[in-house]
């Protein structure tokens, strides 16, 4: 029997899909061999970021730096969280050039929650719902003018975010 | 199916305020069901707001970030009529994808 058009076709996007699933391995592969500067220029999604268990960790990963305190940098958030399944938490800043804001939970099991690019021309505000395990330190990033700011706040939780 | 992805974009003439919530269980990997077993890690990973052809807002999610996920953010310029488009990825590889027009 011969091989009709259709599986000849389908035969080809296979080995299409193949190719471009190499290309983002080897893709995944270089940015070691890259400086940091255009490792941070990347858009790749910060795997190893979102494994560390401790925050410094996770910030390291994420951005290779620390962090220093600043009052330019503001989170809202509630004192007490009656459900750590779901807290509402915004953060904004009055510094210029920001390029991305991260929030971290230090005694959630993964610190890092979530990390947001901010392109030029987009406002240095962002608004989420997050998880919280148990009472713990909430913690802002902001990367401003290639340097990093934060702001911290303890926010009680009544009931976890993480139990059953 | 119904998307998965909810937007509403408003332009006030200078900017354009943006909020989406999205279905999605959001599973960190670290909860156990009624059986006593773990519900492996099921959550979105990457989340972009494109507009004009550019990313406007990209979110790199963790596990920690609520079920049905809420976000909320602006950006400089958009027209009321244009298309903001909206995707994401999750750590299984499922996509969806949305285009609003901002109001």
């Amino acid at each position: 029997m011969s091989i009709t058009t259709s599986e000849l076709l389908a035969n080809r996007r296979l080995v299409l899909k193949g190719a471009g699933v190499a290309a983002l391995i080897g893709l995944g592969v270089i940015p070691f061999d890259l400086p940091q500067a255009l490792a941070a220029a990347n858009d790749k999604y910060p795997e190893e970021a979102f494994k560390q268990k401790n925050e410094a960790d996770a910030i390291k990963a994420l951005y290779g730096k620390t962090a220093e305190p600043s009052d330019k940098v503001k989170m809202d958030a509630p004192e007490i969280a009656e459900n750590g399944a779901v807290v509402p938490i915004s953060a904004t800043t009055t510094l210029a050039d920001v390029t991305s804001i991260s929030f971290l939970v230090s005694e959630n099991p993964i610190s890092l929650i979530a990390s947001y690019k901010i392109p030029a021309g987009t406002l240095p505000s962002v608004a989420n719902r997050i998880k919280m395990a148990k009472t713990s330190n909430v913690t802002v990033i902001v990367e401003a003018g290639g340097k990093l700011y934060s702001a911290s706040k303890e926010i009680k939780v009544t009931v976890g975010g993480c139990g059953g | 199916m119904a998307s998965s992805i909810r937007v509403r974009a408003t332009s006030n003439g200078d900017t354009t305020e943006v909020q989406a919530l999205i279905q999605h269980p959001m599973d960190s990997g670290f909860v156990k069901d009624a059986k006593g077993e773990i519900i492996p890690p099921h959550f979105i990973q990457v989340l972009t707001f494109e507009y004009d052809g550019k990313p406007v807002f990209v979110a790199d999610w963790g596990g920690g970030v609520s079920k049905d996920p809420y976000v909320k953010f602006a950006f400089k310029g958009g027209k009321k009529g244009d298309d903001l488009k909206v995707s994401w990825v999750d750590n299984k590889g499922a996509t969806d994808t949305t285009t609003a027009k901002i109001q």
